[in-house]
């Protein structure tokens, strides 16, 4: 200090020295503190320059000071993700190994993969088919058990993997409904009695003069892919009319657009967008959604890849 | 306070950033509370290296650890009671009811806590023995402080502080044992193979052991504890304190000066109760926030008091109120009068009724446990066979340490079957058989699918019912939703 006074005065109360500050006529005591506050207070400077000279602190222009650990918040994340990804290492080959229609539903393995489908689904799927698979008009909701190309697990897997009309990939998915209207293979007429015969047999409308003129083209035009009572083929993607559950709905300007104008809708393929080991993951999660289907209800699923390729070539 | 500045106005003088401590020798006492303390010492020691090694017979599925902290698997078991992290509001309870026991003591004796049973004075007690015990009673302490450093003291103090990391050592030992099956980690910690945060704990206790009680002492009363200053404002004046009675002994005097005749107070200013005070206070100077009430100071006087012929009781407990009255002549107040009041009364009441409503709730609560949460996305979903088919995620919590089969069946909803996710719909049923492990929460994902009936929600429930003799049961209601209109 400076200034030193020559006579140090003393607080009679207290016996404690003044500081010498005195405001209206209140003075400051010289009440020192603590010895252990000191040092607690002197170690957290010798621990801030430390760490000052340990990790990236000082902000630069650009960037801040590296620090002599090299380390990083990037280098960091890096290591926790190799870590993790080390520690999934033994449900990974283990998925990539089996053959998706091999996994034990009961497994371990199986709940590894419903879990890493659901997290994939979340970062891949959403967008469309909703957080919920729920989906909405146009993208398919997949907690039903409605399957346009078949619900068990290979079915599923291999419409991930090759998608639905994805150009590029030639075993993809191709339904192809002619636009009956544009095309004028029917006339507005005819394409309003073959709605009504389809709301007839969907159990939406009562049977009409008109739905029994449309039950007469729908035997020429659609049956060949919805089948003779309109039931649908998964071999073609072709959808089942006679449930509740549409896909772009079931009111009659809907249904009379889609055969006017057919529908075009599409999915991509996810091979190579995503590792095998996903997309297996995908297919399990989208299979334990509730609509999944044992493997023995469904047809050869090695055929139905084949028979929309030429359902194709047929309609062109 | 005065305290303050006598403790450490020498070293202020200098007008330095900080104060030194003050050693303080505190002399040994005999006398009732003394043997009050020695006694209060011995339980709660006791009570803290005894507890973690009491078992306690639960079965074949849970720890036999009497009381037994078990953080990894979130138990807490307290003898025949076992805490789930659910039925946390008990611990929230004991604390409570801590906070309120700490009000009805303060109020009826005042500092009790600190002076008895608090572990700072518990273990500083101790470490103030065994120094005792190696350098001699205050004296010689006095004398060792001055003398130069030469074999004998260093062989001293070296013991000493031995000693006393011994003492911090097995006090941090013992806190572990709480956390874990006692004797498995004493072997583990032996061998050294127990988990490093059990080392970890062991070093840090022993740490703040020895520093706070070898080292700190009464400054964690005085500068640390927020305690003294929250407790001195919860006394009042009929609670208990520590006096000294200066309409008794002012004047003091001591030797010759008595003889003379001016009149003269009892005290004779031998300095015994500043001599033996573990916290370095005079109580002549009134009540101060260096007290703890630990009544070594009223030992040291009434051995005097005998000495010299006068009567006990010049440093004693008393209320304010009571000192009030002596003061003007009236004859001192029995402890019971002090002690029963409406207010204590109060404390009591509120203390024994959340005691006794933890009792209840403990004696109320059930092991078996159903909770049913809907699926919210999608809320329903429709089915090609124009049933209606709605997902559960249901809960069931056995808190038994055995494992119990459950039959979960759905009441309300005519027609409705369900299945567990796991398997497929052909196994679908009313009801569902699980079983679920020991002092385990089963969650599983269940589907119920129901005819399509109408479009409002309907109002069904979950039955949860125990298979296994043991009749339990649990009913949780949920709602089932239904394609609207659009």
């Amino acid at each position: 200090m400076s200034t030193d006074h020559e006579d140090k005065q003393i607080d009679a109360a207290t016996g404690t020295e003044f500081k010498g500050h005195e405001w209206d006529g209140i003075q400051e005591l010289n009440t020192p503190l603590p010895r252990w506050w000191l040092w607690t207070f002197y170690a957290t400077i010798i621990f801030a320059i430390g760490y000052c000279i340990a990790y990236p602190a000082i902000p630069l222009l650009d960037r801040a000071t590296a620090g002599v650990l090299n380390w990083s918040s990037r280098g960091q994340l890096e290591k926790d993700v190799a870590a993790a990804e080390a520690e999934r290492a033994s449900v990974t080959e283990e998925l990539a190994r089996i053959p998706i229609e091999r996994l034990d539903p009961e497994s371990p393995l199986m709940r590894a993969a419903i879990a890493g489908g659901a997290a994939a689904f979340r970062v891949n799927c959403v967008q469309c088919h909703g957080s919920g698979a729920a989906g909405s008009k146009g993208y398919p909701n997949l907690n039903d058990d409605e399957w346009l190309w078949g619900g068990d697990l290979s079915a599923i897997h291999y419409t991930i993997a090759h998608g639905i009309r994805q150009p590029g990939d030639e075993d993809t998915r191709m339904s192809l409904m002619p636009a009956f209207g544009r095309d004028g293979m029917l006339s507005s007429e005819e394409i309003e009695d073959v709605v009504s015969y389809v709301r007839v047999i969907s159990h939406q409308e009562q049977p009409s003069q008109s739905a029994q003129r449309g039950a007469t083209i729908f035997a020429n035009n659609c049956a060949a892919c919805h089948g003779a009572n309109g039931t649908g083929s998964r071999a073609f993607g072709a959808p089942n009319l006679t449930d509740p559950i549409w896909l772009y709905g079931g009111d009659r300007a809907t249904l009379n657009e889609t055969v006017t104008n057919s529908r075009r809708g599409m999915m991509p393929a996810w091979d190579g967008r995503l590792d095998p080991v996903t997309i297996k993951m995908l297919a399990a999660y989208v299979h334990s959604l509730g609509g999944g289907e044992q493997s023995a209800n469904v047809g050869d699923p090695v055929t139905s890849p084949d028979a929309p390729v030429a359902g194709e070539t047929e309609a062109e | 306070m005065s305290t303050h500045s006598d403790r450490t106005g020498k070293a202020q003088k200098g007008g330095g950033l900080y104060a030194r401590r003050a050693d303080i020798f505190p002399r040994a006492v005999d006398g009732f509370y003394r043997r009050l303390k020695w006694a209060i010492m011995g339980v709660t020691l006791a009570i803290y290296y005894i507890t973690p090694w009491l078992r306690w017979d639960r079965g074949p599925y849970a720890p036999d650890q009497a009381v037994l902290v078990d953080l990894a698997n979130r138990r807490f078991y307290f003898f025949s009671i076992e805490i789930w992290p659910h039925e946390f509001y008990y611990v929230a309870g004991l604390l409570v009811m801590a906070g309120v026991g700490l009000f009805l003591l303060t109020s009826t004796v005042g500092r009790a806590w600190c002076g008895y049973a608090c572990p700072q004075t518990v273990w500083t007690d101790l470490y103030l023995h065994i120094e005792r015990f190696i350098d001699g009673d205050r004296n010689a302490q006095l004398r060792l402080k001055k003398a130069p450093l030469g074999p004998k003291k260093i062989f001293k103090r070296v013991t000493k502080h031995a000693a006393f990391l011994i003492v911090a050592v097995l006090t941090g030992g013992a806190w572990v044992f709480y956390f874990a099956d006692a004797p498995t980690l004493a072997r583990d910690l032996v061998a050294g193979d127990a988990a490093t945060v059990a080392y970890l704990t062991i070093g840090v206790l022993t740490f703040t052991t020895y520093w706070l009680g070898g080292w700190m002492r009464e400054q964690v009363c005085i500068y640390m504890c927020p305690w003294p200053r929250i407790q001195s404002a919860m006394l009042d004046e009929r609670s208990l304190i520590v006096t000294y009675k200066d309409w008794r002994g002012e004047p003091r005097s001591r030797g010759t000066k008595r003889q003379s005749d001016d009149p003269v107070g009892d005290c004779i200013d031998c300095n015994a109760c500043v001599a033996v005070c573990p916290t370095g206070i005079d109580i002549r100077e009134g009540p101060q926030i260096g007290c703890i009430t630990c009544a070594l100071c009223i030992d040291a006087c009434d051995e005097m008091m005998s000495k010299v012929d006068r009567p006990r009781g010049l440093i004693d407990y008393a209320t304010l109120e009571d000192c009030d009255a002596e003061r003007k002549g009236a004859a001192p107040v029995p402890v019971r009068r002090t002690i029963f009041r409406s207010r204590t009364f109060l404390y009591f009441g509120l203390w024994a009724a959340v005691g006794l409503g933890m009792l209840f709730m403990l004696g109320q609560r059930t092991r078996l446990d159903l909770s049913v949460g809907q699926e919210r996305n999608p809320l329903y979903v429709q089915l090609s066979g124009g049933e209606v088919r709605n997902a559960y995620t249901v809960k069931i919590r056995n808190m038994e340490t055995r494992p119990r089969p459950v039959r979960v069946s759905i009441e309300g909803l005519p027609g409705a079957v369900m299945w567990d996710s796991l398997g497929s719909d052909d196994s679908a049923a009313a009801a569902l058989e699980i079983e679920v492990g020991p002092d385990q929460v089963e969650r599983r994902r269940i589907y119920v699918r129901a005819p399509r009936q109408g479009e409002a929600p309907a109002e069904f429930r979950f039955r949860l019912t125990s298979l296994d003799g043991m009749p339990a049961e649990d009913i949780d209601s949920v709602r089932f939703d239904r394609p609207g209109e659009n």
